[in-house]
């Protein structure tokens, strides 16, 4: 008897307590849902108009339901639309982009890897030092670097050149990728390096037979982090490179700029995802991988 | 002949001085255990012996070569590390390749030796598997596989059995012993554990803060221990030491300073060499060399010295009951036969094997 009696009381409580759950619950959903739309919703608007008609979008304002799904835009703003006078679409600027990110993305990576295995594995006198002052890049606005990088360009030659933006992205980007993956390598047991010395093993051999097989989920990390930066990178290349050998966000400058009479917002719409495809693409392939990278270390 | 030769041996870390001159010899074929309290030195001796740490000063040589400066690889060594150090990426059977693919050992020859020591620590299984799928002890042999797989002058232990639980631990330790009688191999072994010391060496260094202590063969560390550091940190429970004087009643004896009402204890024949009445000594006696002093033979009896003293604690471990007791203002602990011990609250007279107890110098704590 006495046991239902309690039971039923606490009964009541529960339901109380699980009503007041549902209240906070719904405020919270509904919170997040606000702050998701207001991500979302620039993102449909230019997805929308990419589709719209230019005639249609002119009627019926920018913020508006596609009427017909149109596919023009994308043709046009990837293959002849005209830019500062060339007629060739988007799609030589795409090209200068990934002719900028992929190799300026594999090899900053690559240093940084070999510099967080230095940094981390075989300290010498200093590097301590050496690894703060490298720190500091991490924190240093771009713009700083405009006038040294506009000396250097034009001293190694590479003025208005995609290679040039290749060299830049490399050396700002490896404080970058030197912290990731100093921070990852110290994680592996110093034990580890001692027994492969013993084992006859030298700085090489320990670098490509242990630290890299154990640097998948960092190198993930790196690469989706530069690949995304440098390619949404605008200042350098506004700033370094002119006509065909800008990169494609360099290129979006220069198409609302162009002087047509009428803006075109179902090409502009097309062009502005054509750059942004690269790294939403990224994005939904590794970005799994990129939090697992990040909050993992090396040995499980 | 010698395998290994230290001397003089010290390591500086910036201004801290780990290691204060190290002397240490191991003959070929021997089993030598570095034994000392966490902190003491011991794995950075091991890592100065690897060539993993430089050497401040003294001299290291393996065999009739000085080897103060060569890289850890040209040592001729192999090592077995506390944390097993296992390439995780690799199965057991690229782990135990990758320091003969790194000497360039031919083809056959990699191929003979893994099959020898597979057999040998009976790990055939696992040879496909990675080291995360292996159990801590299958971790541990198949790191004693890779030093093993080699065919070095020096084997180096740094704490090999310490991550393993304490059945585990004891088999190991057996096993290891097994091993070596095998494989003959000379093996300098850190260990924190005097027992592990105790059973596996030939001979023992004691070592504390950055010195040894001690070295000697296990029956001479044990019976004769060189001061009151060693005689303390080897044995458990720890030797009882207890604070004395000698008088003259008939006869050398010692009065207990902590016990003023303790009747004097009658040294044994083998002390009397150092007799001086008046002197201040410092008695140690091991819990296994307390009885109750009545139920012992006549014979025995007349190295016995009695002494009467109440029991606090009682403590049965099933084999043997420890017991501690009050003298004075100090505690003493007993190692009883679960038939003799004694009760909580009895008075229990005590016979102290004289003949087996140690005489220390209470100013330099070195055994007198
Ligand atoms: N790389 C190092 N830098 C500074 N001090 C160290 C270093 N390695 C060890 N020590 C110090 O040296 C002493 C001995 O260490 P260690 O040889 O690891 O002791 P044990 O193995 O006997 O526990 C410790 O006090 C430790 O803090
Ligand atoms: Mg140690």
């Amino acid at each position: 008897m006495a046991d239902i009696a309690l039971s039923r009381v606490e009964d009541h409580e529960a339901v109380r307590a699980s009503r007041r759950r549902g209240w906070t619950r719904a405020v919270i959903y509904g919170l997040l849902t606000v702050f998701a739309l207001i991500y979302v919703i620039p993102l449909l608007v230019v997805v929308f108009n990419a589709f719209r008609a230019q005639p249609e979008i002119a009627r019926n304002g920018l913020i508006a339901f596609p009427q017909s799904f149109q596919p023009d835009a994308w043709v046009a703003a990837w293959d002849n639309y005209c830019i500062g006078g060339t007629c060739q679409g988007m799609k030589r600027y795409f090209y200068n982009s990934l002719l900028m990110t992929i190799p300026a993305t594999i090899i900053s990576t690559l240093l940084g890897a070999m510099n967080g295995y230095i940094l981390s594995k075989w300290r010498f006198k200093g590097s301590d030092v050496l690894f703060t002052c490298m720190l500091l890049g991490v924190f240093m606005p771009g713009q700083i670097a405009l006038m040294p990088w506009a000396f250097i360009l034009g001293k190694v030659g590479l003025s208005n050149s995609v290679y040039g933006l290749v060299l830049i992205h490399v050396v700002q980007g490896i404080s970058f990728t030197t912290l990731f993956c100093r921070n990852y390598y110290v994680s592996i047991p110093d034990d580890l390096i001692k027994a492969a010395r013993i084992d006859g093993a030298g700085f090489w051999r320990i670098f490509f037979k242990i630290i890299l097989p154990l640097s998948p989920p960092i190198l993930i990390v790196t690469v989706i982090w530069q690949f995304t930066g440098i390619w949404n990178e605008y200042l350098f290349g506004v700033v370094f490179t002119s006509g065909t050998q800008q990169p494609i966000t360099a290129a979006l400058v220069a198409l609302t700029a162009s002087g047509t009479t009428a803006s075109a917002y179902d090409v502009m719409s097309a062009a502005v995802l054509i750059g942004a495809i690269p790294p939403l693409l990224v994005y939904f392939l590794g970005g799994k991988y990129f939090v697992r990278g990040l909050t993992q270390g090396a040995i499980k | 002949m010698s395998s290994l030769t230290v001397r003089n041996l010290r390591k500086n870390f910036g201004m801290v001085e780990v290691l204060k001159g190290v002397d240490l010899e191991a003959k070929t074929g021997e089993f030598i255990a570095l034994v000392g309290p966490s902190g003491c030195g011991k794995s950075t001796l091991l890592a100065m012996i690897a060539g993993l740490e430089s050497v401040s000063s003294g001299e290291i040589w393996i065999e009739d070569r000085l080897v103060n400066s060569v890289a850890p690889k040209d040592r001729d060594i192999a090592m077995v590390f506390q944390s097993y150090a296992l390439y995780p990426t690799m199965t057991v059977r690229q782990n135990m390749l990758f320091g003969m693919e790194s000497r360039g050992v031919p083809k056959a020859e990699q191929v003979e030796a893994i099959k020898r020591v597979a057999a040998l620590l009976q790990i055939e299984p696992l040879l496909e598997r990675k080291p995360g799928q292996l159990s801590g002890g299958q971790r541990q042999r198949v790191a004693m596989g890779r030093a093993l797989v080699r065919d070095p002058k020096l084997f180096l232990f740094d704490e090999p059995l310490s991550n393993l639980d304490a059945k585990l631990r004891v088999d190991m330790r057996t096993e290891i012993k097994k091993l070596h009688h095998r494989v003959g191999k000379t093996t300098i072994y850190v260990t924190h554990d005097q027992v592990e010391a105790m059973t596996l060496a030939s001979r023992i260094a004691v070592m504390h803060q950055g010195e040894v202590q001690q070295f000697a063969d296990p029956d001479t560390i044990y019976n004769r221990p060189a001061n009151m550091f060693v005689a303390g940190f080897m044995g458990s429970p720890a030797m009882n030491f207890i604070p004395a004087r000698f008088t003259e009643t008939g006869g050398p004896a010692l009065a207990l300073s902590g016990a003023p009402s303790a009747a004097p204890l009658g040294v044994a024949p083998a002390h009397a060499a150092s007799v001086a009445p008046g002197r201040q000594v410092v008695l140690g006696v091991r819990p296994e060399h307390l009885c109750r002093y009545a139920l012992q033979t006549e014979e025995r009896k007349a190295n016995l010295a009695r002494l009467t003293v109440p029991v606090e604690v009682v403590e049965p471990t099933g084999a043997e009951t420890m017991a501690v007791m009050r003298l004075g203002e100090q505690e003493i602990v007993g190692r009883f036969n679960p038939d003799e011990a004694p009760r909580m609250g009895e008075e229990i007279e005590l016979g102290v094997d004289m003949t087996r107890a140690c005489l220390f110098d209470p100013e330099t704590r070195r055994l007198i």
